[in-house]
């Protein structure tokens, strides 16, 4: 009888081991990841080219008025144009007009970069695998700077001339 | 010279294939071991008693270390972050240092120490004692009764002590960050779950702690079975498991870091 109840007390010190475990890889995977957050339900996929992608990496956010609306899927080099095509995948629940434009941001000032989607005003939403025509680069922090010392350089020749 | 010569070639030739037949030994051991593991259920109230001594035994010594490595996570990181003024990515720092590696890799550890040793020295002690032999005498295989229940516990409860070590981690990180620091509790978490994802960094540490668990297992139960059956080769082959788990742990976890994390 005793042994039967020591059994007992046993099976249900491992039961509740088990259970605060699978618990706590819950709580891991909703509190603590991004399980809870965003997720994609049906989506749709948009292209957009980029002549310079800066730090962007795959599974950066789509945003549009900051709000998170998608992930970028996948980034490769155009091998004709060289530029950067990167596929998006967008909420199905987002319809963008054709004259929307993309940009690379950056969140902060040393934050992770992001792709910000503006809405334009044409009648005609993207359908999917279309291309968002508009784009503009990320801002590439060395050639802001050469550019800033050229404008200086130049400024400086002109009025030593005068 | 030329006899010397041979002799040590001879010596050396003899100590390679020493080594060789011993590892081959225990490839073969992880591999039957690993094979049986789906028996252990045919074998529920083994596999029970076993998972209650190599899980729950384990649990205060888990938990412990994981809300003091939380606490001390939470105070250097803090000290780092608060340079370059992003103190808010605390969350985001305990977080991702815990479930990646620390979790895995200390609970594994931890592990090793304390369930590893006792069932390196149980099943040596059994095999001094002429029981394995014994039990073979009644037509039953040692290794299905004793070595599975054992080696599978540690399979299964291996993960379960990691993802607690890191919940409780995080909320040791909490406690020092949030409560006694002063960081804001809604960044804390907001920085957490946007930097922390499901599979990539979650999903690789309970990859990486199932791994661990089978190391620890199979290694202390295969250093019990290869011991000699004295009482000093028992003593050296729990050693041996403590020290043979603890170094393959952070082996394999440097591989696997660079395979899953890697690009």
């Amino acid at each position: 009888m005793a042994q039967q109840q020591s059994t007992a007390a046993r099976d249900l010190a491992v039961g509740i081991f088990v259970v605060i475990g699978l618990l706590a890889l819950l709580f891991l995977a909703l509190r603590a990841g991004n399980m809870g957050g965003f997720q994609l339900g049906p989506s749709y996929q948009l292209r957009a080219k980029f002549d310079n992608i800066g730090g962007l990496k795959v599974r950066a956010p789509v945003k549009s008025a900051g709000v998170v609306i998608g992930r970028v899927v996948s980034i490769r080099l155009d091998p004709k144009t060289y530029q950067a095509e990167v596929l998006l995948s967008l909420d199905q629940a987002v319809a963008f007009p054709k004259d929307s434009s993309a940009r690379i941001l950056t969140s902060g000032l040393l934050g992770e970069q992001y792709i910000g989607l503006e809405a334009g005003a044409d009648q005609q939403n993207l359908s999917d695998g279309a291309e968002i025509k508009m784009t503009q680069s990320a801002v590439v922090l060395e050639s802001l700077i050469s550019q800033f010392l050229y404008r200086s350089a130049e400024q400086a020749g002109a009025s030593e001339k005068r | 010279m030329g006899r010397f010569g041979m002799v040590g070639l001879r010596s050396l030739g003899a100590w390679v294939i020493g080594q060789l037949t011993q590892l081959g030994r225990l490839a073969c051991f992880y591999a039957r071991l690993s094979m049986l593991f789906w028996s252990a259920f045919t074998r529920p109230r083994l596999l029970l008693a076993q998972l209650h001594f190599v899980g729950n035994r384990s649990l205060a010594i888990t938990l412990v270390s994981g809300l003091f490595v939380g606490f001390v996570l939470g105070l250097q990181g803090y000290y780092t972050l608060n340079r370059y003024g992003s103190e808010e990515a605390l969350g985001l720092l305990v977080a991702l240092s815990l479930v990646r590696e620390l979790g895995p890799v200390v609970a594994a550890l931890l592990f090793a120490g304390r369930a590893g040793t006792s069932l390196t020295a149980e099943v040596g002690l059994m095999k001094a004692g002429e029981q394995l032999d014994a039990i073979s005498m009644m037509g039953i295989d040692p290794l299905r009764r004793i070595l599975v229940p054992r080696f599978a516990a540690s399979l299964i409860a291996m993960p379960l002590l990691a993802a607690l070590f890191s919940a409780v981690g995080i909320g040791g990180g909490y406690v020092v960050g949030v409560v006694l620091i002063g960081v804001d509790s809604g960044a804390f978490w907001a920085q957490m779950q946007s930097g922390v994802d499901v599979v990539h960094d979650v999903g690789s540490g309970v990859l990486k702690s199932v791994v661990f668990g089978w190391i620890c297992g199979a290694t202390a139960l295969a250093m019990g079975w290869l011991a000699r059956p004295t009482p000093e080769g028992v003593s050296q082959a729990t050693t041996r498991a403590v020290v043979a788990s603890s170094l393959t742990v952070l082996g394999a976890d440097f591989l696997l870091t660079a395979l899953l994390f890697g690009q």
